[in-house]
């Protein structure tokens, strides 16, 4: 085992335990823990968001996504970056503005409903949930993986370190853990890549998909662990290891969905035109509707500093997304033998050592990237679960503005304990489609409350409700089927597997069209609520 | 001291707080209690910034939403190469990340335009 591995990894959880014990100090009240008292720097805030946002699905998915799928899935980065766009462009000024803490506050203060907030209340805790699951899991797969230990405490150990640090710090020491932890992400994939590329150069830059498609880069063992047919090799079973000398061509195998040659280089493939556009739908709308993304918007000072904050965070994801697509492209020709074995999430992981050999230089940059994979399962699942647990604390503990916060802590507990338990059962659930549903199922319940409660008067609890509820619900509903694995005909699948392209139109037409029928719904404070989400703060006296 | 009947009780009122509470802003006050002019302003404010965030989603769908139908209905652009390396990859993988933050910094320079035009109006002294 690469002897880096473990001082790095204990490194990271050493460096995040003493941030979030240093941010105790500071942290007193029960406003620090949910909203840093407000008073965090646009730099420091922007930092903590993209640290937040980049979970594993970012950190590995994509990488892996690139290396089996090629150019069809670059959709994936673009549109985890262009949400922050739409957040930026529809939401950022006047939900600050709002003064709204959660989603659910913000159903209060725009439409005075507490039928409404609680069902946004059911909302954040599915969509939290959902989000949470697959960290944990990516988290235990990954310690799997490198360390060889078991998939239980792996994901245990990252639950018990969050849980802890967001109990005892909350969010104040959460900003500064994260924003340490986007640094730390960037670097981790920004540093390896320079040396794979010289490396990259120095083999004399072999091509990515070789006409005779690809090969061996190295003397190379495979362990079969399915019984599979291998093209040009038959059928082989469970057990037998494979042997292969550098130079041999890959062979395909049965049961891996991957691409290769100029469908994988070039885009148009079978996916089609509609499991596009629903992925670019769920992805660009999907991100404002996101719990943890939206909480982190209370702690700017006001409506401009939110703005800017939003446009800083555009810039820091979009640099950050520019390193996974290489990971992938040069796991196409360092680590071939990932598409054999279908774990492509691995390829960020296993890519420095195979690429620069087994020396110092290899094992250090390994150990790098695993540090930045173990960060990005931290930040993420710290701010999930600081989201999820401070709206159980105001919405479902409800202790009313005397808050203690040793209840905030309990509240933690709570929201931590379903999706580790959980996480202990489903292991094999496909991490990127997890997250990938997550997004569809927030792009179609709070996207369009969040954009019609900001730009239309005319938007009433009850439209609000039926919206949430048609789209939200048809969203849910497909993720279920999809996560349990029920058999669809296929051309029903692609309408469930990517639900966004017709839940989201649905939950803007139910919304409207039952507003539009229960007009004398519309709050009589509607004109004042707007005059506050819009217009700036230098004008409130 | 102690037979001394209870003065009446008093709202105590901090002069600074009095002071930039200022006398009545008419444009302000028009905002504030919701008279037809403060919500025709209002109004003409969110309007502005609402047709600023669809215009630049235009720009952004015309940019990025059309490329999935240009690769379909085109294949040869697919196979274009530029620097080395394919159309799309150049496209998707590098171009819209700048892009994505130019038109977001487009988006924060006109949006705060915006809001200093609506304050110049509210706080124009009377002529």
């Amino acid at each position: 085992m690469n002897p880096y591995l473990v001082p790095g990894l204990v490194l990271v959880v050493l460096i995040t335990v003493a941030i979030g014990a240093y941010g105790l100090r500071f942290a007193r009240t029960t406003s620090d823990f949910l909203v840093a008292s407000r008073s965090v720097s646009p730099a420091w805030n922007a930092a903590a968001i993209s640290g937040e946002y980049l979970s594993a699905a970012s950190f590995l998915g994509v990488a892996g996504l690139v290396l089996r799928y090629g150019v069809e899935v670059l959709w994936y980065p673009v549109g985890f970056a262009a949400g922050y766009l739409a957040l930026l462009l529809f939401v950022a000024a006047p939900l600050r503005r709002s003064g709204a803490f959660t989603l659910p506050d913000f159903c209060e203060v725009r439409l005075r409903s507490t039928r409404l907030r609680r069902l946004a209340t059911a909302f954040v805790l599915f969509i939290g949930c959902l989000y949470l699951l697959p960290q944990l899991q990516g988290a235990g797969l990954t310690f799997a993986t490198v360390t060889g230990g078991s998939y239980v405490w792996g994901a245990l150990l990252i639950g018990i370190v969050v849980t802890g640090n967001v109990a005892f710090g909350g969010m104040r020491a959460i900003t500064f853990v994260q924003a340490f932890q986007y640094w730390l992400k960037l670097t981790a994939l920004a540093v390896p890549i320079v040396f794979l590329i010289m490396q990259w150069q120095s083999d004399g830059r072999p091509p990515v998909t070789p006409p005779a498609g690809a090969v061996f880069p190295a003397a190379t063992s495979v362990v079969i662990e399915r019984d599979a047919e291998l093209a040009g090799i038959g059928p082989v079973s469970a057990g037998e290891t494979l042997h292969f000398a550098a130079g041999d061509p890959v062979p395909r195998v049965s049961t891996v969905d991957a691409k290769f040659g100029a469908d994988w280089l070039q885009p148009g493939g079978d996916s089609g035109l509609f499991g596009t556009y629903s992925l670019i739908l769920a992805t660009f709308l999907g991100t404002m509707g996101l719990p943890h993304v939206l909480v982190r918007f209370y702690t700017n000072p006001d409506g401009a500093s939110a703005r800017r904050t939003t446009l800083v965070v555009l810039a820091m994801v979009g640099l950050f997304y520019l390193l996974p697509t290489l990971y992938g492209v040069l796991g196409r020709i360092y680590t071939p033998q990932l598409l054999m074995t279908g774990r492509t999430d691995a390829v960020v992981l296993l890519l420095p050592e195979a690429a620069l050999g087994g020396g110092h230089l290899g094992r250090l940059l390994g150990a790098l990237v695993t540090a930045g994979a173990l960060a990005a399962f931290l930040s993420t699942s710290s701010g999930l679960l600081t989201s999820v647990a401070g709206v159980i604390f105001t919405d479902v503990l409800r202790p009313g503005r005397s808050g203690s916060v040793r209840e905030f802590r309990l509240a933690t507990l709570l929201a931590a304990v379903v999706p580790i338990t959980m996480s202990m059962f489903v292991s094999d659930m496909d991490v990127s489609r997890v997250v990938g549903l997550a997004f569809a199922v927030a792009a179609s319940s709070f996207c369009p409350l969040l954009v019609l409660g900001i730009w239309w008067r005319g938007l009433t609890d009850a439209g609000a409700t039926a919206g949430i509820l048609v789209g939200g619900g048809a969203a849910v509903l497909a993720v279920l089927v999809t996560v349990l694995g029920a058999d669809l005909p296929s051309g029903l699948a692609e309408f469930v597997g990517q639900p966004a392209a017709w839940t989201v139109p649905l939950a803007f037409l139910v919304m409207v069209a039952v507003s539009l029928l229960t007009s004398r719904r519309v709050p009589a404070d509607v004109s004042a609520t707007m005059l506050r989400l819009h217009a700036p703060e230098s004008l409130r006296s | 001291m102690a037979d001394e009947p209870p003065l009446p009780r008093t709202r105590v009122v901090l002069g600074e707080a009095a002071a930039r509470r200022g006398p009545a802003d008419p444009a302000r006050t028009d905002l504030t209690e919701g008279t037809p002019i403060g919500d025709a302003l209002v109004k003409g404010l969110i309007r502005a910034q609402l047709a600023l965030a669809l215009r630049l989603s235009l720009v952004v769908a015309a940019g990025l939403g059309a490329l999935p139908l240009l690769f379909a209905a085109a294949p040869a652009v697919g196979g274009l190469k530029v620097f080395g390396m394919n159309l799309p990859w150049l496209l998707l993988g590098v171009l819209a990340f700048p892009f994505l933050v130019l038109v977001g910094a487009a988006y924060v320079h006109w949006a705060e335009r915006n809001e200093q035009d609506f304050t110049a109006v509210i706080r124009r002294p009377e002529r």
